[in-house]
């Protein structure tokens, strides 16, 4: 018995960087602060859901492998028009919440419901890329459009990945999104939501570019991934140019 | 069924009808993620229970009216296919049914963050294919590693297990026709890392020292199947990822 409590104190952190660990699971006792995805109980630190447990200094947390997007103040997200309602629209953003999007700041002055027709600024099935302005534990969150780049968008085509995997197809200082962008020539716009618009020149290239963003979500756990994704971009080109090469 | 019961469930060696020792469990098969539609699922195979379990949310709660202000509302369904016991079993909720719902949903309570997600519901559903005896601990089982797979912050993973006594002997995971047969089953769910019962159910007849010796044996089966939950949640990932090194070698 004292021999494991010696054991202990010498190793405080109780798994490797990058391993996967599952709710419940020690991760560390008292000098460390517990991160995002743990809680701390009589000072030990537990994971709260499946992920890659990390450390940094003192503070321990777990990067979640799949998870649903919780609304944050600051995040841009890509939602839908689920409803047209007395004083503006409900999107949905893929949250647990449904967020509203306010008539006035669409229209940058105040809303006046007998002059202002709602439906045919934005209707029911129409995509919007938004900001996040507020949101808390008693209401929704409440969405602007008021910022260069943000508002409908009329071309491409969405996809969806987990938004625990959103920092992994960013990459290190947009390494990874830029491959994508560059390798298929498409405009890549990221939600943290999760939801991404891919547009392209071609269907064809935008078909590529989900492709390649579903490998990035299903492989975000193993190293090399960067290479990996460049490689298939290039050689499932090379195969569309070899068969119509042949059709001509 | 004058048959079956004749039958001698324990033989003098202390083997079990189904070939098992007393503190054995049946053989146990999980699967993480099972579901495209829902937002987790798992399945699992314990003997011969074969039982879906699927977790929606959190997301708005209909009806609006049981929305609570300081947390997420967690519901659960616990339901038994008409094909899943050898007579056909009428697919409305039955008295049964509804009491095991309530009694799985409050041995999720203590494990389930539910104060992170407030005006929300998390929705546990639980269908039963093939009934074998400790459905309710199977559905637990398996509705856990759904809730873990839907990525739901969770203190630590529910395991569950029955002991029971058969022929006067304590034994481990008790199958149907044990129960049936036998004089008590007692079913507990239990979170291992925590030590922390969560579901602690009594049918029959023991003294209060079986009934203790009952605990701490479905308890070691609860941490048992505790390693295989662990298991099934990492092999969805771990897959991957040693198909990525293999290839990165050749």
């Amino acid at each position: 018995m004292n021999l494991k409590i010696v054991v202990m104190k010498k190793m405080p952190v109780l798994y490797e960087r990058r391993q996967i660990v599952t709710p419940g699971d020690l991760l560390a006792e008292n000098d460390y602060m517990a991160g995002e995805n743990t809680f701390k109980e009589n000072g030990k630190i537990y994971a709260t859901r499946v992920g890659l447990v990390n450390y940094e200094n003192r503070n321990i947390y777990v990067m979640a492998l799949k998870s649903f997007y919780f609304p944050m103040v600051g995040d841009t997200v890509i939602g839908k028009v689920i409803d047209v309602s007395l004083i503006g629209w409900m999107i949905d953003v893929k949250a647990p919440y449904r967020a509203l999007l306010r008539a006035s700041d669409v229209l940058e002055r105040s809303f006046r419901p007998q002059r202002d027709d709602l439906p045919s600024m934005f209707d029911v099935g129409d995509i919007i890329i938004a900001n996040i302005v507020a949101s808390d534990r008693t209401r929704g969150p409440l969405l602007t459009i008021r910022e260069p780049g943000l508002g409908k968008i009329t071309r491409g085509q969405i996809t969806e990945i987990t938004p625990t995997k959103i920092p992994r197809l960013i990459g290190k200082k947009g390494s990874m999104i830029s491959i994508i962008k560059k390798e298929t020539g498409c405009q890549v716009f990221v939600g943290q939501n999760g939801s991404i618009i891919v547009s392209g020149k071609s269907p064809e290239d935008e078909r590529l570019a989900i492709m390649a963003i579903h490998k990035i979500e299903q492989e975000a756990h193993t190293s090399g991934l960067t290479d990996r994704v460049a490689e298939m971009i290039r050689k499932e080109k090379n195969e569309k140019k070899e068969v119509s090469g042949k059709h001509v | 069924m004058s048959k079956k019961k004749v039958k001698k469930l324990i033989n003098g060696k202390g083997i079990r009808y189904d070939g098992r020792k007393l503190n054995e469990l049946r053989p146990i098969k999980l699967e993480v993620g099972v579901l495209d539609n829902a937002d987790g699922s798992a399945y699992i195979e314990q003997g011969k229970n074969k039982i879906l379990a699927a977790v929606y949310g959190p997301k708005e709660v209909h009806p609006k009216h049981l929305a609570m202000p300081d947390r997420s509302l967690l519901r659960c369904r616990y339901h038994m296919a008409p094909f899943s016991v050898e007579e056909r079993k009428s697919p409305a909720p039955s008295r049964r049914e509804k009491e095991l719902s309530k009694v799985i949903r409050e041995a999720f309570e203590p494990s389930v963050f539910t104060e992170y997600y407030p005006r929300t519901s998390i929705d546990i559903v639980i269908e039963v294919l093939q009934a074998d005896g400790g459905t309710r601990c199977a559905g637990i089982t398996a509705a856990s590693l759904a809730l873990a797979d839907a990525g739901i912050p969770m203190r630590d993973l529910v395991s569950a297990c029955a002991a029971g006594k058969v022929e006067g002997h304590l034994v481990l995971d008790v199958a149907d026709l044990e129960d049936k047969q036998g004089e008590a089953d007692v079913p507990v769910a239990y979170m291992p890392n925590l030590n922390a019962i969560t579901l602690l159910q009594m049918d029959g007849m023991l003294t209060s020292e079986e009934f203790e010796q009952a605990i701490n044996l479905a308890v070691e089966g609860c941490k048992q199947i505790y390693q295989l939950q662990k298991e099934a949640l990492k092999a969805k990932y771990v897959e991957v990822k040693e198909a990525k090194k293999e290839d990165a070698e050749q």
